[in-house]
């Protein structure tokens, strides 16, 4: 039974007043409150973020290439024509995403409160995926004004303030529950954090069934790659955000745990997914990853001192459905994993050597037998104004060094061959969601499609972050067209009289 | 180049003697060289660390740079490096070791 990775779909959440909850603005304002007003200043509008080109390639409605032949700086060309809606999802705006923040809400612990005038005209005019006759009721009842502030005067170790353009539209707080007062990792950032992975998951799930044309009833299983670590003192990172997300979407027949491993994590839920289905223990598996609040800003200092917008205002969400053959969608080669093993070194190298070059040695392939590379997708106008360089490009300039090393191109084609079998970055700087995966959505069109015939999925992950090990993280999986798809036509041509 | 850099460098150079020592820096982006270099020849240009004011003046090269290159057996030299020179490319291998001779010689 061959895994084949049937579809995949992308949401961004733009949530610019969201933006000082970000580990970074959050500490930096604290040091120096006059930096709120600095940071506001340059917060894009929707329609900014929406036209803004690599947003769109996220949401299917431009191929990387077509990115590349965009001029930087992408923010000052943007795209009048988008659109919000794309392919493979959406981007949500921010007065709709409190809408699904407060269905993510709906199980009875009060945690984000929404004044009464706010949350009404979202009942009324908001529009989502997941805004339906019934939403309205789940989403409950608006506070008063003068109770919020009323909450919020107890200081933000009980309740944090929502703003929706720069307004003070509601507050996230504290767990309520009498046993969670004196719990830090209940307090309302940290709850804040995971509800909006749970959120922005969820979309990202949603969109995927209704892409697929499937019930959510199918899904038998349910991986989450979100970065969050949801759990309460005594188990920081417990985990939960699968079956939440799940739960959200009406996946009443799946189940299934959360994969953390820093950035690399969607490779492993996808490679533990395909895994599951190939032994078949599930027909249906869904991978998905939240966006990521902590890292919302988190290089605004570079933007600011480069006159740049703060592009680090989306939180980005993925869903992938992986499942039996379907003699159509590509398939996943268990036959040739790339890991980076303890025993190798943290050199970035040798961490390259071995998640591209023995994968490709088991399937006795040369580096120029792939088609497409997708590695860390960090956009690099997010990253290079705050000094940590365009990671694709390092990431393609090694791969394609290796190639010169193995003697199947020379020095002189180094441009030419990342040009070709790589890509532009375009992800927002969500830790697990640039891990190449972006690129999955446009790798199964582009694989259908005949424009490619096979893709190799690499992520990188630190792990000294932690300050468990000094060892360095690596995956990599390899897609390719199903064999079956040119059978499978061969058979409806006997079939004709 | 970090305080806690700074003091190291300032030890080892009191413990050993400066005309001792000799660096091999790996970085490769032009900026960082330019600083570790400038700081460890003729002291820390931002004035905040040990060696605000130090002229060390201890020989700074790059490990891409000939020089280097030439005393390390090739075959070792292509397994460690081999990759990063490529990556490089000779273009600004060649500036980064025009920029060190320079410094080399203030």
């Amino acid at each position: 039974m061959k895994p084949v990775i049937k579809g995949s779909a992308y949401v961004l959440a733009h949530v610019p007043d969201l933006v000082r909850y970000g580990s970074k603005p959050y500490r930096e304002i604290e040091k120096d409150p006059n930096l709120l007003p600095k940071i506001e200043k340059n917060l894009r509008r929707f329609l900014d973020v929406v036209a803004y080109p690599p947003n769109q390639v996220f949401i299917g409605n431009l191929t990387p290439d077509e990115l590349r032949n965009i001029p930087q700086p992408w923010f000052e060309n943007k795209l009048f024509s988008a659109s919000s809606c794309g392919n493979f999802g959406e981007i949500v705006g921010e007065n709709n995403f409190y809408g699904v923040l407060k269905l993510a809400d709906a199980n009875g612990y009060d945690l984000v409160w929404i004044e009464n005038k706010f949350l009404s005209d979202i009942k009324k005019f908001g529009i989502n995926i997941f805004f339906d006759e019934q939403s309205s009721q789940k989403m409950g009842e608006g506070k008063t004004i003068a109770e919020i502030q009323e909450k919020l005067a107890l200081g933000p170790r009980m309740a944090l303030p929502l703003f929706h353009n720069e307004k003070l539209i509601g507050c996230f707080n504290r767990s309520q529950d009498p046993h969670a007062q004196e719990d830090e990792a209940l307090g309302p950032h940290p709850l804040m954090e995971g509800l909006a992975a749970k959120a922005s998951g969820a979309l990202a799930l949603k969109h995927l069934i209704e892409k697929l044309k499937m019930s959510p009833e199918e899904i038998d299983f349910i991986i989450s790659c979100s970065e969050e670590a949801v759990g309460d003192r005594y188990n920081r990172g417990g985990g939960s955000l699968a079956k939440a997300i799940g739960e959200m979407c009406g996946c009443i027949n799946a189940t299934g745990p959360d994969i953390k491993a820093f950035c690399v994590s969607p490779i492993y839920a996808i490679i533990v997914a395909a895994s599951l289905v190939k032994a078949g223990v599930f027909k249906k598996v869904a991978v998905v990853g939240g966006g990521c609040l902590a890292k919302l800003g988190m290089k605004f200092q570079g933007h600011l001192e480069s006159g740049y917008p703060i592009i680090e205002d989306t939180l980005g969400a993925a869903a992938f459905l992986i499942a039996s053959d379907d003699r159509k969608s590509p398939i996943i080669r268990l036959d040739a994993i790339g890991k980076n093993n303890i025993k190798n070194s943290a050199r970035q190298e040798d961490v390259t050597r071995a998640v591209v070059l023995e994968p490709l040695k088991k399937l006795g392939k040369r580096i120029i037998d792939i088609d497409k590379y997708a590695v860390q997708l960090e956009n690099p106008e997010i990253t290079v104004p705050s000094k940590t360089g365009d990671v694709p490009k390092k990431n393609y300039d090694m791969i394609a060094g290796l190639a010169v090393l193995n003697k199947e191109i020379t020095p002189q084609e180094m441009a030419e061959f990342v040009k070709i079998r790589g890509m532009p970055g375009f992800a927002p700087t969500q830790g697990h969601i640039p891990a190449a995966v972006p690129y999955l959505g446009h790798a199964i069109e582009a694989i259908k499609n005949g424009g490619i015939k096979n893709a190799m999925f690499i992520a990188r992950g630190s792990l000294f972050l932690g300050r468990m090990s000094q060892l360095h993280d690596g995956m990599s999986f390899i897609i390719e067209k199903n064999p079956k798809q040119k059978e499978a036509k061969k058979c409806l041509r006997k079939k004709r009289p | 180049m970090s305080l806690e850099y700074q003091k190291s460098v300032k030890e080892l150079a009191e413990k050993y003697g400066p005309e001792n020592l000799v660096v091999v820096l790996g970085f490769l982006d032009e900026e960082l060289v330019e600083i570790y270099a400038t700081t460890l020849t003729l002291g820390d240009p931002s004035y905040s660390g040990s060696l605000a004011g130090v002229a060390l003046r201890l020989k700074v090269y790059h490990i891409l740079e000939p020089e280097v290159k030439d005393q390390i057996p090739e075959v070792v030299y292509q397994e460690q490096m081999g990759l990063a020179e490529i990556t490089t490319g000779q273009e600004k291998i060649k500036k980064i070791s025009k920029m060190l001779k320079e410094i080399r010689e203030k």
